[in-house]
């Protein structure tokens, strides 16, 4: 058995993790329900042991390295700390329905590195600009953020349907958490989140000094990561304003989460470097 | 005409003293830096000019979105965003070091009684005892704590983290100084680079922006340079072995690589690139076709030299490093003129990958490349940043300021203990200044730990 077969498979369970969360609060079962959370459990075991296996792959290939070096790999621990971070969030908040929202967002991550035709699971050295320490922390810094992000856009998209449903009359959307909790958990995540962006941003400037002398360049994925920081620092001091709550905050959420995306995946069709090869 | 300036000034103040402009400036900031990741920056402007047409070229010159980051309306923006951070911070900073600092913090019992969350616990044992059970637990899990009789009981104070109230202030100080260390190493600091051809040395290098060249007041020799490669082909290291010569004589001797610059009189230099240099000598082949023997020759470039059996004379004229055949490159090559004893020179091409490429051609003589020294230069990066440590500090502050702001909390405990008859009741009443919805939970956690004392 090799990683990526052991990823492909964790795709399917984390795919069929997300189902029963969506069945679970659908069909308003208990069962799927904790059905769900093992199945994401189990899911996050083989992706684990699918991230460790590549690792002593790579050094039996002689060209170790931890996996965190290509966007296949980093989309694995993308999924890997999007799931951490929902089960801690489960097992605090004591509510499933989160996951009918979060999870998804995992098994996409995993179904494209395990399916797009554009990305490569194949275990490559290391080019000399990647061989930093620097790196390793800025890759770790950046993906726990976005995943604290990710989960934050589902839950303003939450929030804003619960919030539309004043009298409670839907039945769908009875189960779910107050508004008051989701705003709250929403900002709770986009602080974590905003402190590992930095963390993130920060690594990667003392990693680009250490290579080339300059720790920051102006270069789109540099940028666009400090938009995205730019975002949630509005964020931050928007809700600390009176009238700015709730919606609004939601609304910049999800906005912020897009600014996520571009900077992961939309940066490769701008003009420029940076892409992980550079 | 005093008063019209000083509430001129203070109307100035007040105006950099809302919030509501950072969040225009933050957002002002995002929205504008994407237009510099959609044109790429610094490029010439005949690339510009054929990218965008005359028209757009005009108006995005205009605009400076060539090299936007370095434009006046950015740079103004940046200077807004700090002008609005440390008045704004100024401006609160007063408050809080009152709360902060205050000798005495004062409690409010009605205030805890009427605004806070709670819990009640109703015990068997009289307030004296309970005061006596609860203040080594609340003083040992608080930093501050003290006690005052009421009418019917006891009621403990305490506190804890009064100080993160001034984490922000940290966050904000640190975009400050990133901002200062920036502006120190675009004043003082250099960004250069430098090519060195192997067993030689350099003195001055060349500075990018604006583009001249620097003198240095040492001496860099680059000794060796190496490339290796993996299986696959794709580079694994570059690196160059530079010695530091001051007055000839070396004083520093460092091999470097990517990502492990040397570092000398606050000048870096780091691995960035390198390239094949012109060899200066060639070990050619030559093949006749008549006797079928071959001979190898050591030449220069461009030195005559007599090919054997008579065959004419031979020179080499050029080396290119990446030689274009038929749109596309095959490598390596050398070129040369062939000159028969009769008859007109013939220009020869030598692959060096292809030794038989020369047998296309049918002559008497075949020449190939048998071996050459292969030379290359290393390109350094050189730059100097005096900001630098500015920033760093900026980034260990923003790190550690956001850390206090967002998880550390100014946390007041009220514990009411009021007798009923033969009982007590007790009142758990808490507040913090941030994160709110998190208290009920503490409380429940301190008032657990109560009554498992009591
Ligand atoms: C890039 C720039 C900035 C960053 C990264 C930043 C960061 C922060 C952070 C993390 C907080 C704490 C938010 C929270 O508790 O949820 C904060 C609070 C605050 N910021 Fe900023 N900030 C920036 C610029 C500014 C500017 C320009 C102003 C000018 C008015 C400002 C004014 C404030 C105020 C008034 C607070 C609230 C302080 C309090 O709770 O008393 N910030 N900032």
């Amino acid at each position: 058995m090799n990683s990526s077969f052991l990823l492909s498979i964790t795709t399917f369970v984390y795919g069929l993790a997300a189902f029963l969360y969506i069945a679970s609060w659908v069909f308003k079962k208990e069962l799927p329900g904790r059905l769900a959370t093992w199945t994401a459990i189990v899911g996050l075991a083989g992706n684990t042991a699918g991230i460790i296996l590549r690792w002593i792959e790579s050094y039996s290939l002689g060209i170790g390295h931890a996996p965190l070096s290509n966007l296949y790999e980093s989309l694995v621990f993308f999924a890997w700390t999007i799931i951490v971070v929902y089960l801690v969030i489960e097992r605090k908040y004591e509510n499933r329905i989160i996951g009918a929202f979060t999870t998804p967002l995992a098994f996409l991550a995993l179904a494209y590195a395990s399916l797009s035709p554009n990305i490569s699971d194949r275990i490559q050295p290391l080019l000399p600009a990647l061989k930093s320490n620097w790196l390793i922390a800025h890759v770790i810094a950046c993906f726990i953020g976005y995943a604290a992000f990710a989960m934050a856009f589902g839950i303003s998209w939450m929030y804003l349907f619960k919030q539309r449903d004043t009298e409670g009359k839907s039945r769908l959307l009875a189960p779910f958490p107050k508004p008051v909790i989701l705003d709250d958990l929403n900002h709770q995540l986009i602080m974590f989140g905003f402190l590992f962006l930095t963390v993130g941003i920060i690594t990667g400037a003392v990693w680009a000094n250490s290579a080339w002398g300059r720790y920051w360049g102006w270069d789109p994925k540099e940028t666009w990561s400090l938009i995205t920081w730019f975002i949630y620092a509005t964020l931050l001091h928007a809700r600390m304003m009176r009238g700015w709550h709730g919606k609004r905050i939601a609304y910049l959420s999800i906005i912020g989460f897009v600014a996520v995306l571009f900077t992961y995946f939309g940066v490769n069709y701008l003009p420029g470097l940076h892409s992980y090869g550079a | 005409m005093r008063r019209y300036l000083l509430d001129y000034l203070n109307s100035i103040w007040k105006f950099f003293t809302r919030i509501m402009l950072s969040v225009i400036l933050l957002l002002s900031l995002a929205v504008t830096s994407i237009v510099g990741t959609l044109i790429p920056q610094n490029e010439s402007p005949a690339a510009y000019f054929q990218e965008y047409g005359e028209f757009l070229y005009r108006i995005f010159d205009v605009f400076d979105f060539f090299d936007m980051y370095n434009s006046w309306w950015f740079q103004l923006l940046i200077v807004l965003l700090a002008v609005n951070i440390v008045v704004c911070s100024i401006d609160r900073l007063k408050a809080t070091w009152k709360i902060v600092f205050a000798k005495n913090p004062i409690f409010n019992l009605s205030r805890f009684k009427n605004h806070a969350d709670k819990e009640n616990l109703v015990e068997e044992r009289s307030p004296e005892q309970l005061k006596d059970i609860y203040e080594p637990l609340i003083s040992k899990s608080f930093g501050y704590a003290r006690t005052e009789q009421t009418d019917k009981g006891f009621c403990i104070f305490a506190e804890k983290w009064r100080w993160t109230r001034l984490g922000v202030y940290g966050v904000h100080l640190s975009i400050v100084l990133l901002l200062i260390g920036s502006l120190i190493g675009s004043i003082f600091g250099f960004d250069g680079y430098v090519n060195i051809p192997e067993g030689e040395s350099v003195n001055s290098i060349r500075i990018r922006n604006p583009a001249q060249s620097k003198a240095l007041d040492f001496e860099v020799l680059c000794e060796d340079f190496d490339v290796s490669f993996y299986d696959s082909g794709a580079p694994k290291e570059f690196r160059s072995s530079l010695t530091i010569l001051e007055n000839g004589k070396p004083v520093l001797k460092k091999d470097i690589i990517v990502n492990d610059p040397l570092r000398y009189k606050g000048i870096n230099m780091f691995q960035s690139s390198y390239g094949p240099l012109p060899p200066k000598e060639v070990t050619l082949s030559f093949k006749s076709k008549k006797t079928g023997k071959a001979y190898q020759k050591k030449v220069l470039m461009g030195q005559q030299i007599d090919i054997p059996e008579a065959g004419g004379r031979f020179v080499i004229k050029d080396f290119d490093n990446a030689f274009q055949f038929r749109g596309r490159s095959i490598g390596e090559a050398f070129s040369g003129f062939l000159m028969p004893d009769n008859g007109r020179p013939i220009e020869i091409l030598l692959p060096v990958r292809f030794p038989d490429f020369d047998q296309g051609r049918k002559g008497n003589v075949a020449v190939s490349v048998a071996d050459y020294d292969r030379r290359y230069y290393t390109g350094l990066q050189v730059t100097k940043d005096p900001g630098v440590w500015v920033v760093y500090a900026g980034f260990i502050l923003l790190i550690v300021g956001c850390y206090i702001t967002f998880f550390m909390s100014h946390q007041r405990l009220c514990i009411d203990i009021v007798k009923k008859g033969e009982k007590s009741i007790v009142m758990v009443a808490g507040t913090a200044n941030k994160n709110k919805l998190g208290v009920p939970n503490r409380l429940k956690k301190i008032s657990k730990k109560l009554t498992k004392l009591a």
